[in-house]
Formats: structure tokens, sequence, C-alpha cells
């Protein structure tokens, strides 16, 4: 059924009963041409761009739990693509693009939403690098404008100038850059890629992967065997754990990375600003609430949850320079687990098991890939090569020293 | 004042009747009581409509009297004190509170946005899913600016928070989470052997129910028993009760939290006191004993103003002396909302009826009709009448089937109790499902660190909440160490019948609007809808809907919406189960958790020695870190470039002095530290000879830089090396793990000495000759003191040392001190360079020396380059033995020698403006970001070579010395042509340092 | 919140310490093998169970501590000197 305001007044007189289901439940089959373990955000658009752009369409997507249950349900929402490294810049700005007409290609409105993105930068020193950045997405063709203060305060009248430990100088913004409904990208994709005939089975955990003479044969699952040549993992937070059911080994910590929402309140803030030096990033969500978050726990962890230690460094960022949120109710705390790459950047790749593939290590930049994720790694599947766009996000640039490292911090990543 | 309280009671109530108050709520005084909270003020003041829900603008009141309240919300107090959501169950009246309706416009009776209300046919869950995509510029433009007016329901205040928040932190034995009836009998059985407990109530009064219930316990009421048990409790040495104190948070470790409404005043305008308190628990153990929430009942207009809760409706009649109506429905699934028709009667109001969902009268209902109160066996209300306030009640029977309508004002409903999990479960563990109960009850928690009893853990019956507290409090102080006392009876609650099982609550039979979610407008249809179109999940139903993310956390909707989504697929509740519960259990200011840290206390300052004399001296400060140090000392009406020139130009004509304190230094001492430091830098230490300094590079174990600076031997087994003021913490965490753990069989020790030696630099063609005036004993000839020597010399009773290095390329010294006497020893040397002029210069005009000499600094240690690339090439590729970093720096991508390498860089035009972050490409027209070959990492205006001058990175670097390129800056438009150079602008033969 | 048992000072908070990986892999070699070293900087078993890990102690002592701890649960089994032998429970 095609979405519209018609047909929502057309269900909504015969009291909404005749939507149908937006994706089906189906039973597993026992073989499929490809099998997508991972029902997140990136497995639901690898499905549909392998069944769109690949007519790959005997697709399977196995999730453990529930579709979107993963870190595109547990993000703070943010697209941009101000990057500093040109692959990255490529990359995520493919992404952006594929934001902006998302809602009439999947007909499902995520509710793309550019109110732009701001970073704040405190010295000489950062400003410089902020404008090495800036001047990197422009010339690659993304917007981006460096403000100084008065521009910062126009911007954020809420923002303390006044009073702050860590003087703002002016911010980089990607006027482009925004915020997405998080769920609704996971559902949009499952929806368009159901239509397309992609089995989406939920409640379905992949316990081993077959191989025969080193070559992916099917996969073990919860629900039973499902034969395939080719297995594509999008399971971000476990990439470790499903690689290993490969025999391989990888270069990716996973790590619990905290936000928080607050309690909804009328427009406060009307763009997506971060904090370098409180470690501190906040928007609005079009329910009212303060989305934010900061800096990773900084340990191992599967934990779907952080501590305070933490949480107190974020919300006094958030004081640092945004006094107004004093008052505001912080109403849920939580915590997504995230694959940290040792240079920080993700993977997006063949692997030296034929008919495995790995899509993964995204630290906390996942969301915003979604998008172009899919369609690179569609590609990377469909023709068992890397598409331009991601070829530099292999594990090979470990060993090759040809590293994607946008902070500078080299392989720790508890502090990235 | 003499107003008069229309549904205040005659007498009851724990209010304190002496102690009149007025608050205003929007815009009109009510009188009230010390011991009201402004939802009981409102009340007795026959204010029923307070409030407008979320999406549909629908009119609302209070529907509970606790946490749980989802349609009550205000905004409470004014200007930057303004605080949104905030329930008025929980906000203690005082005198001249203010208080106003939020979510309307433009009053609470006549709000046109409750026009949605009238689409409300069409605004389903996830509506906005299916539409607004038409035409596509209409979405930003138009659509999402629509959506984006509409969000949230209060307005934050408009200017900085001015209250404060502190953070206390507690050790505790045992914690306990709820004084009532199961906290405080719990508190007694773990206190009694010893155990340090701490007792939290959320409320100002502990007791829970028993404060307020009309029971006995131990013989007596129940009120009695709660005031000797905390007199008990308070005596003793071992136990702290904690008031207005909700544990809202349970992390690792045993440690908790909890927020604390600090007493007296929630406006917080008493600037003696903090607001709140956030308390920062390391518990032994946790008894969680935060009692049961009362489920409402799902039928049509559920949410009309008079619909309440039946606990919450006895708790006004009985604690605050409130009628919140004039004549009662009761609607129930149980027995304990019996209780508040038999309270209510006593009080003197009109009962209509109890109409019990159960087919069969029980023992409540024949102790009713004792009364003489109706009861409706197999009745379920049908549909709430009236708009702005309840005036009825159309009943049905379980099948739907119509039966009467009875005239009320105020629907005390009761689907029954869930017991609260929000602390049981935060740390995800999953909620088991009891059919007998009809609820959730948290999971089984044997040899957890945690506990759970009374109603959180489904005990509702009194006589086996106190005897399963006792047992409870009892093991949590064995587990931890403390006898228990042979002898602990448990109180005995007064006799009470039997309970009837409830019936489980779902959807009454209806085609209306049915509401699951108050706050957030989740209908019972809209549970269906989401269940038709797949999303079967709960955490589907929560996303999709939005039900149970209101600021009420579901504390109302949760259960029935899972009940509800468990009857549409046919499916036990429990393999529904619930959403994960997430700390906090109740919303928590994010000031609270902020504390101390806002404004400038968001991090400590480090201030060096000689920070009293800079700031005499009128120095302009720049964080560096947490350091601030000078950045330059304007004088009269100078700007920030023009002294940066005069004290730059100082150093190359005459002599400058510079606080650099904020460097890293590090003692490396012990047998093995020459071969410590030899594995660590690029270079090797074994053969430098005492006295002597070099400068050396470490990389980081990947190969790329980590940090460079000097290294000083004062003895074969003693070395001070120094590091960048940026990387010191990180250099002394990787030389303490290369020493404990890589290379455990070297004898060395290494300690930071930053904050123990405070450092100037005396630089420029004079700089000897200040320092043998300020120093006349020394001998600081250039035999002495060579260029990169240092001497050790007596500052008159403490060492002081003086080091020939130079990061100015002039002639230089850095004389350290022992942090005590860096100020006076500063004065000295300012003093006896006097006679040249001696000038004070900051990190600016530091900057621009460096760069003119083409030093390396932050800018160009940026993680992400190696030695090469700062032209250390030679120096990675001369060591012998091996350093950590250099076996991965061999790799391909590291070691490509057409990497982008340092360079200088000037102006075509000296006129031309250089900016650090432009790029450098061949060709400034049509360049994309592939046409890059580096950028300018440091620019400065040189005042020796009087233009502009950069440090950068190009590709293929140094050989391209001659070339002119663009550096285009596409941020501002610009472009400016420059000239490939040495990185070293001055004095390139360094003739200058050796002096 | 984490509290580390450090073998020198006794029980502390988490917020004293300086998270510092995996202690599961030896340093990387001086010299030799590239891929030893590519596989100690690297390359991790990044269990969802126990892990062994070093805690810095950068508030207190500033020594380097061994810690056995759950990834899963967070539970911390055993604390050390950095050469000790952490055994998980059976």
């Amino acid at each position: 059924m095609r979405y519209s305001v018609w047909q929502l007044v057309k269900q909504g007189l015969r009291g909404h009963t005749g939507w149908p289901r937006m994706w089906r439940d189906p039973q597993p089959k026992s073989s499929y041409d490809v099998v997508i373990v991972g029902g997140g955000g990136h497995g639901l658009a690898t499905a549909y761009y392998l069944a769109r752009e690949h007519g790959i369409r005997n697709v399977a997507v196995l999730e453990k739990g529930w579709i979107g249950g993963g870190n595109v349900g547990r993000n703070t929402t943010i697209i941009r693509s101000n990057y500093l490294l040109g692959a990255n810049l490529h990359f995520y700005e493919y992404a952006m693009k594929l934001w902006e007409g998302l809602e009439r290609e999947l007909n499902f409105n995520t509710m793309v939403s550019q109110r732009g993105v701001l970073n704040l930068f405190h010295s000489d020193a950062q400003r410089d690098a902020y404008a090495r950045r800036g001047n990197a997405m422009r010339l690659a063709g993304v917007d981006a404008e460096l403000l100084d203060v008065d521009g910062v305060r126009a911007l954020v009248p809420m923002l303390d100038l006044d009073n702050a430990r860590f003087p703002v100088l002016g911010g980089l913004l990607q006027p482009r850059g925004g915020t997405v409904r998080h769920d609704a990208v996971a559902w949009g994709y499952a929806r368009a890629a159901d239509a397309l005939g992609v089995d989406i089975i939920q409640n379905c955990e992949v316990t081993g992967i077959r191989r025969d003479q080193g070559r992916v044969t099917g996969v073990d699952t919860t629900r039973g065997f499902m034969a395939t040549p080719r297995v594509a993992a999008a399971v971000a937070g476990h990439t470790s754990r499903v690689a290993d059911m490969a025999g391989l080994r990888l270069p990716v910590e996973s790590h619990v990375l905290q936000a928080f929402v607050t309690e909804g309140v009328k427009p406060l803030l009307d763009t997506v600003m971060t904090f370098g030096a409180g470690h501190f990033y906040v928007s609005q969500s079009d329910k009212g609430g303060l989305v934010f978050g900061g800096d990773l726990d900084g340990y191992n962890s599967y934990a779907q949850r952080g501590n305070l230690p933490a949480m107190e460094d974020v919300m006094a960022g958030g004081m640092a320079v945004l006094p107004v949120m004093g008052r505001l109710r912080v109403l849920r705390q939580w915590g997504g687990v995230v694959d940290m790459t040792m240079d920080g950047s993700p993977i997006i790749t063949c692997t030296d098991v034929p008919g495995f593939y790995l899509n993964g290590g995204w630290c906390y930049g996942g969301f915003k890939a979604t998008p172009a994720s899919g369609w690179c790694f569609a590609h990377t599947i469909a023709r068992d090569e890397p598409h331009p766009l991601s070829a530099a996000f292999t594990i090979d640039r470990f060993h090759e020293g040809r590293l994607l490292d946008e902070k500078g911090v080299g392989p720790n990543p508890w502090i990235q | 004042m003499s107003m008069v309280q229309p549904d205040r009671l005659e007498s009851g109530g724990t209010i304190d009747r002496g102690r009149p108050l007025t608050v205003n709520f929007d815009g009109r005084p009510y009188p009230g009581y010390a011991g009201d909270t402004l939802a009981s003020l409102l009340l007795a003041n026959g204010v029923r409509l307070v409030g407008r829900s979320f999406k549909y603008h629908r009119p609302r009141g209070v529907l509970g009297a606790g946490a749980e309240e989802p349609n009550a919300l205000v905004e409470l107090g004014v200007g930057a004190r303004r605080e949104p959501n905030t329930r008025a169950t929980l906000v203690e009246a005082v005198d001249g509170l203010v208080a106003r309706s939020q979510n309307r416009f433009p009053s609470l009776r006549h709000d046109l946005l409750a026009v949605n209300g009238l689409a409300h046919r069409f605004l389903v869950a996830g509506f906005y899913y299916k539409t607004f995509m038409w035409p596509a510029s209409f979405w930003e433009s138009v659509y999402e600016r629509q959506i984006r007016r509409a969000a949230g329901l209060g307005r934050a205040a408009a200017a900085p928070d001015p209250d404060r928040y502190e953070h206390v932190h507690a050790h505790a034995d045992v914690v306990i989470a709820g004084a009532g009836a199961a906290g405080l009998q719990a508190a007694l059985a773990a206190a009694a052997g010893g155990a340090r407990v701490l007792l939290l109530e959320a409320d100002r009064c502990p007791g829970g129910r028993l404060a307020w219930e009309r029971a006995s316990v131990n013989g007596r009421p129940a009120a009695h028993w709660v005031a000797d048990t905390v007199s008990r409790l308070e005596g003793m040495d071992n136990v702290r009760i904690l008031r207005r104190t909700t544990l809202t948070s349970v992390y690792d470790h045993g440690v908790t939290s909890a927020l604390e409404q600090v007493a007296g005043d929630p406006a917080g305008s008493d600037p003696a006191l903090p607001r709140q308190r956030l308390w920062i628990i390391r518990g032994r153990r946790l008894i969680v004993a935060s009692g049961a929430l009362e489920r409402p009942l799902v039928f049509d207009d559920n949410d009309r103003p008079g619909v309440m809760l039946a606990a919450a409706v006895r708790s006004y009649v009985n604690r605050y002396a409130v009628a919140p109506g004039r004549s009662f429905l009761v609607a129930t699934t149980g027995d304990d909302a019996y209780r508040t028709a038999f309270d209510l009667q006593d009080a003197g109001r009109t009962v209509v009826a109890v109409a019990d969902a159960r087919p069969h009268a029980g023992a409540m209902a024949e102790a009713a009709r004792e009364r003489g109160i109706r009861v409706v066996n197999d009745a379920l209300p049908a549909r709430a009448l009236g708009r702005l306030q309840l005036r009825g009640v159309r009943l049905q029977n379980g099948n739907g089937a119509p039966l009467e309508e009875l005239a009320c004002d105020c629907l005390a409903v009761s689907g029954g109790f869930s017991p609260d999990l929000t602390l049981s479960t935060q740390m995800g563990e999953r909620p088991v499902w009891s059919e007998t109960l009809g609820c959730f009850l948290p999971p089984p928690t044997t040899d957890q660190p945690v506990e759970v009893v009374g109603a959180a853990a489904g005990v509702l019956e009194l006589q086996a909440a106190f005897s399963g507290a006792v047992d409870a409090g009892a093991r949590a102080a064995a587990a931890v160490g403390y006898p228990v006392p042979a002898d602990m009876p448990p109180a005995t609650a007064g006799s009470s019948a039997p309970s009837d099982a409830p019936a489980l609550p779902v959807r009454c039979p209806g085609r209306g609007k049915a509401f699951v979610d108050f706050q957030n407008d989740v209908t019972a249809d809209d549970v269906r809808l989401a269940n038709q179109e797949g999303f079967a999940s709960v955490e589907h139903l929560k996303r999709y809907t939005t039900l149970g993310m209101g600021t009420d956390q579901g504390k109302t909707s949760g259960v029935n919406g899972l009940l509800l989504l468990a009857r549409e697929q046919g499916r036990p509740p429990e393999q529904v189960g619930t959403t994960r519960f997430r700390p906090p259990a109740v919303p928590v200011a994010v000031g609270a958790y902020a504390g101390h840290r806002t404004g400038r206390a968001f991090a400590p300052i480090r201030r060096t020695a000689m920070d009293g004399w800079h700031r005499r001296s009128g120095a302009s400060f720049i964080e560096a870190g947490h350091w601030l140090r000078p950045s330059c000392y304007p004088r009269g009406d100078e700007d920030i470039a023009g002294a940066t020139w005069r004290e730059a130009l100082a150093v190359r004509t005459g002599v400058g002095i510079c606080d650099v304190s904020t460097l890293g230094k590090i003692d490396v001492m012990g047998p093995d530290a020459a071969e410590f430091l030899t594995r660590l830098y690029i270079n090797g230490f074994r053969k430098l000879a005492v006295g002597r300094v070099r400068y050396g590079a470490m990389l980081r174990p990947d190969g790329h830089l980590l940090d460079d600076g000097t290294t000083s031997r004062f003895a074969e087994d003693h070395f001070v090396t120094t590091t960048t003021t940026a990387n010191a913490a990180r250099v002394l965490a990787h030389m303490e793990y290369h020493a404990q753990v890589a290379w455990p069989d070297l004898d060395v020790a290494v300690c930071s000495a930053t904050e123990q030696w405070a450092t100037m630099a005396v630089a420029g063609p004079r700089s000897r000759e200040t320092l043998q005036l300020a120093f006349p004993d020394a001998d600081l000839s250039d035999e002495a003191l060579p260029f990169m020597g240092f001497l050790e010399l007596d500052g008159g009773g403490f060492p002081l040392r003086v080091f020939r290095i130079s990061f100015s390329g002039e002639l230089a010294y850095e004389v350290s001190v022992p942090w005590g006497h860096g100020e006076p020893i500063w004065c000295r040397i300012m003093a006896a360079g006097a006679p040249f002029d001696i000038t004070p210069y900051g990190t600016e005009a530091l900057s621009v020396l460096r760069i003119e000499k083409g030093h390396p600094a932050g800018p160009e240690l940026d993680g992400r380059t190696t030695a090469a690339d700062i032209g250390l090439g030679e120096m990675f590729a001369k060591q012998k033995t091996g350093f950590v970093g250099r076996l991965l720096a061999t790799r391909p991508g590291l070691a490509d020698p057409h990497r982008p390498r340092l360079v200088g860089l000037r102006p075509v035009d000296p006129a031309g403006r250089l900016r650090g972050g432009a790029h450098l490409v061949a060709d400034a027209k049509g360049c994309g970001i592939e046409d890059s070959q580096g950028w300018l990492s440091s620019v400065c205006h040189s005042p020796q070579v009087e233009s502009w001058i950069a440090l950068g990175f190009l590709a293929d670097g140094a050989r391209r010395t001659g070339e002119v390129l663009h550096a285009v800056f596409p941020l501002r438009g610009e472009t400016v042509a420059v000239e490939v150079c040495s990185p070293c602008f001055v004095d390139p033969e360094g003739s200058r340092l050796r002096g | 919140m984490h509290r580390i048992d450090c073998p020198w000072c006794g029980l502390r908070d988490e917020a004293e310490f300086q998270y510092q990986g995996d202690a599961s892999v030896a340093p990387p070699p001086l010299e030799g093998d590239i891929d030893e070293a590519m596989a100690a900087v690297y390359l991790r078993e990044n269990p969802r169970g126990w892990h062994q890990e070093w805690w810095h102690h950068v508030a207190g002592c500033r020594q380097y501590v061994r810690v056995l701890r759950h990834t899963g649960s967070h539970e911390v089994a055993a604390t050390g000197w950095p050469d000790s032998r952490l055994e998980p429970p059976a």
C-alpha cells in the first residue's frame, strides 16, 4: 500500500482497520541467495539496496530480537557529513544525499530535519583544525560555514558565552546536517525491502556460520539451518562475535556509549550542537526533549547501560554551555554497544573467507551512515568487490598503514 | 484571608490547619494549608481542570497522588526558576508559590489547539510516517516547522538556572529504597545487628500508605506504629533516614544514586540551601521497598477531569482532608478500592455505587452492602460523560451490554496494582508475570545483592509484607557480616478480610477514545493499530505509539499497554514482556547531575607558580588544557596582535621571559633509565653525558608521533624529560605502562614533576647577561654551559637548574626552581633584565618564535603524523636498536615518501594573508578535495620576515622548495599564492642560539 | 559505577582509574616480526564474557592493575599485579 495523506484520510474514515502489516512475518526458507545477519538500520538498508539496485531479492535479514532494536534505535539521531579525510567525506556526503531523498525513495517519512550541525571551537588552534576540515568539506562539495562568536550566538541564543570555562571563539556549521527519526529508518527500509520480496525474520539468532573448504555454505540459527553462499554481517556492537563464527579476529572493541533525553519542552534549541571541550552534544527532538550524549564510558562492554561517572561528565558539559538545562529533567538514560575500531573509521569489506562480508566498526558514527552503508555493502556483496565509496574501509588498511584516523588518537578506542 | 475551600473536609488529614497559605495558579490565588501538595490544594478548591494533553490537547485533571501523575503537569515558578512539566502531586505547597498550566493557548479552558482533537480520527499512532511527503519541498518549509512548534509541554526557563546543586557521597551496608511499611520493617531488622542502614523516602513523611491509611498495626492506629518506628530508627547511631529523597538509579557494583529535594522550598529561593542534592551511595546490599502503582481502567473518555485512581482519592481524603468531588462512583477490578468507598462515606460524601468488574460479590462487597453502599457486580465503565468536568458514567457489563448511567463528579478507578519495577530491573533483569496476582513481579533475587520487599515485590497484604521485610532485612545484614538478632518479630497488622483475586484489567468494551497513555494520548485503538501493522514487540509498540515515553515514564500506562497488546496477539503477557526499565526511576534535573560543575567551575583551573605576577602585570590568559597561560601582556591600548609583535621582536633583539611551567616534566630514575628511554624514544640516550640535554621524539606503538621534548641527564641513573603541555598526562601513562607492564625487568621508576618545578624561558641575545646579573656567582660562559647543556646551582637554599636550550632559536635558557620559588626567581630575573628592557612574553609570541624557527608543536603533532613527516626521518633511521612504534612505522602507508611533509610557506605577495586550515592546491580554479596536496597547520605574522608565514604539510614536501602553489580557503572564498620554502625562516644556520 | 579493588590502595571508584584496554595481549615487540606487532596493537578477542584488562590507577598509586571483569555484567572477579594470573570463576 502506498502511503499518502489521501490514504490516511481513506483509512481514517474506515477506522484504520485497513492498514496492512508494514512487513511480513515469514517462515524461514531453506535457502537464500544472501543472508544478512542483523536487522538494524544497516542490515535492512543493505537488503533494500540488494533488491532494488542489484535485483537480488531472495534475501533473508535475520534479527535475533526485534528489528531496529540495536543501535539504530539507541542513538542521538544526528546526521552530518562534516569529516576531514577524503574517504570519509565522500562516503558520508553520499549518505547525506540519500537521506535527502529518503522519504520519497521509501514512501515513508523518516522526518529528515536539516536544522544544521554546529561544532564549537575554543582556541585558535582548534579554529585552524576546524577550518582545515571545513575547507576540505567545501572542496569536496559539502556545505560548511565558519562562524564567529556572533554567528554562534545568533544560532544558539541560549548558549552561555559570558560565564564559560572554555570561551567560545566560533563554530563550524554544516547547515545540511540535522536529525532523523531513528526508529523510522529501520521501519522504512524494512517495509520497502519486504515489498521487494526480502524476508525479514525476527527472533532468529545466528549461532554458527558453516563453511566448506573455506567457502561459506550457510548459517545455523535458532530457527534452523539456512543454506546460502553469501553471509553478510551488519551487527554493530557484536561484530567481533559474528566474525568469530567465520574465524576472523578484528581490530575492534565493543564499548558502551550513553545517551540521555529530557522531558519535552517547547522549542528551545534549533540546531544540533557539539561542545568539544566538554564532550557534549545536543539537539531537541520533534517531541521537545533534549537528546544529548558525550563520551564513551570508556571500558569494554556489551551491557546496554552506562554508569554514573560518564553521565555526570555529560551533564556538566551541558551545564557548562547551556545552563538553561539546569531545571530540565532527565527522563531516560540508556546505552548502546558500539564497535570501536582502532582508527575510529568503519569497515565495509569482503573478507579472506569467501562468501563472508563484513559491515561494522561504526564507532559512534553508524546512524548517519545508514543509507550509504547499505548502498555500498549491497554493492560489495552483489559484485564481490568494494564499492568505490567504501574502498578505503577495509581491514587491510591497518596492515597497510593507511589509517583513517579523524581524531588522531591512535589505537586506543576507549579515548576516542 | 478567609477564602472558602469548597472540597476541604471539616476535620482530619495531616495538614496543618494552623498554617494557612496561598498559592497562585494561572493567575488566581487559592488558599490551602501547610502539608498540602499543589494538587491537593487545587482539588480542595474545586479546581478540576489542570492541564492539557500532548497531542489532542484534551482537558485533563489530577489522576494520581504521586510520581505516577501523567496529567497534572504545571510550570512551577517564574523567570529563571521556571520549571516545566512539574507534577502538581509532588509539589509541596508553600505560601506564594506560583504555578501555571501548560500546553494550551490562549487559556486552559479555551485551548485553540484542541482542534487537534477534532482531527483525532486521522492523527492515529504513527500517522506522520505516512504523510507530509508531498510536495517534497513542503516537508522542511512547512510541515516540519509546524510539528516542531507543537513540540513539548511546558516552557523551559529562558535564563541560566540560578540555583545550586550538591553532590553528597554516602556509604552504607544496607540501602533501603522506600520507608513505607516494608521499608521501615526491613530497616529495623537490618539495623538491629549494627549494620549501617540508609533509608530513603521520597515523601516528606515516612510511612507510605500507613501514614494515612485507616488501618491498625500492633493494635493501634498504623500512623502511631510509623511514628514509633521512625523514632526508634532515628535513635540508632547506625541508621540514617533521608526524607524527600528518591532512589532513582541502580548502577554497577552496589552504587546507587538518589535525588533529595531540599526541604522547605520547592521553588528554591533560599540562597543558603541547594535546591537539590544528588546522593551517590556506595552500598553493599540494596532492599527495594518502593511500593506498587495503581493501574487505571481503559474505557471511552477515561481521561475526563474527575476520573482518578482509587487509592489516590483515598489519600486525598485521609491525608489532605480533601474530597475531590461531591458524588463518587468507584469502579474496580479488585478489593482495595472498596476502602476508598468506605473512607469517602465516612467523610460524609455520597458514594453512588461500587462497580466491581468481577461477576461475584466477595467479602468486601458484603461489607459495602452492610454499610449501605450499592455494589454492582460484573460492571465496568463504558464511557465517562462531561468534558471539562466529569458529570456521569455509563456502565456496562463485561460483555459490553449497557447497564445504567450514573451521575457523579468523581470516578475512582482501580485496575489492580503493579509492583514498581523501576529499581529492581534497571540492571537488565527481566520481570516475571504472575497470573495469580495479575501483574509483573521483579525477577527472583536469590544470591543477588538486591532484595525486593512489600508491594514492590507484589506482596500487597500487610502482614505478609511485614514478615517478608523482617526476613529480607536480616538476610541483607547477615550477608555483609552483621549478626541477626534471634528474636525479631514482625509487626502485627490489624485484621483484614482475605483479598479476592482481582479481575484482569483489559480494554472495557467500547468504540471511542480510550486512553492507555494519558500524557502522550495513546489510545487502545493505537495499540491495536500498531499490532495490526506488525509492531508486535512491546519495544516496537512503545516506539511506534510513544506509549510510556512521557514524563510519567509509563508508570500508569506501561502494564495496561502490554496487556492490551497481549490480548491483541492472543498471547500470555509473559511472552509479550515489558520494555526495559532504565534509570532514573523518576526524572532528575540535569543540574542535579552536574552538581557544582557549572559555568567556570565546569573544569578545574590549573595555575602556575607565577600566575599572580602575570595577573598583576595585565596578562591576557588562554586555556591550555586545564592550565591558564598568559597569551600576551598588552600595554596600554595595544591589541593582541600588537603585543605579540612587540614581545616576539623583543626576544629577537633583546631579551624576553616566558612562563613555560606547564610543560610536562618527568623524572626517570634507576640503573636502567638510559635503556628505558632509548626504547621509548626514536633516538638513543645511552650515550648522553651527564650534564647534557638532548631533543627527542617518541612514537605511539602504532608508529605515529606521540610527543617530543628535551631530556636532560642529571646522573647515570637520573634523567628529567619534558613533554608538551597537552601530552603530559598521556606520556606519563605511556612511560608507566612500559615501566610496569612491558619491561618489568628494567630497574626504572618514573614520576611526574610538572608541579614540582616552576620553569621560565629566558630568551634573546641579552639573555646570558640578564641571567649573569640575576645569578652573579654562576659561570654561564659557553665553556661552562654550552648549548644543550645545563647547570645545577644553589638558588639560596634550594636547587636552581639552568638549561641552555632554545625553542625560539635565540640564545636562550630555561630556569627551573622548586614551585614555591617560581615567582621570586621570576622577579629576580625581571629585575636583572631591566637594563635590557626584558619583556615578558606569552604563548602568542612563543608561537610566532617557534613558527619562525620551524619547530613543530600541537598542530603538527596531530596524531596522524610520522617522525619523517616533521623532518625527523634521519633521526628515526639512525637508531640501531628497536624502539616503541618502529616496526609499525615501516608499514607502506607510514613509510610512503610521498606523504605530506613539513614545509615552510610564504605568500608570494608579501601583503598576502595566510590562514591556518587552508589547503594547498596547484590550481585554485575548480579544485576538489582530490586536488588538495596539503594544508597550512600553523600561521603567524612574522616580525622577522615582515609578512605572514606558515608551517604546513605538502605531499613530497621539502623536495618542492621554490614551487608556487595556492593556499585556498573556501570557507572565506580566499586564495593566496604561496611559495614553498624551508620551515626555518630565521637563522637557518643556528648561529644565534649558539650565541 | 565500577568499584575496582586496587592491590595497593584497596577498593576505589572507577573515576580514579583510566581504563587501558585488553591485558590479554602482550606488549608489541620492539623488533622482529611486524605481524606480531600488528596483532598486539590492533587485534582483539573482544569477548562477551570474562576479560583481562588494565585499569591504571591514575588518581591513586599510578600502578597498572590487572582486572578480570565480565563485559556483559561488569562483575569484577579478581584484580592483581600486572604479572598476576587471574582465573575466571568456575
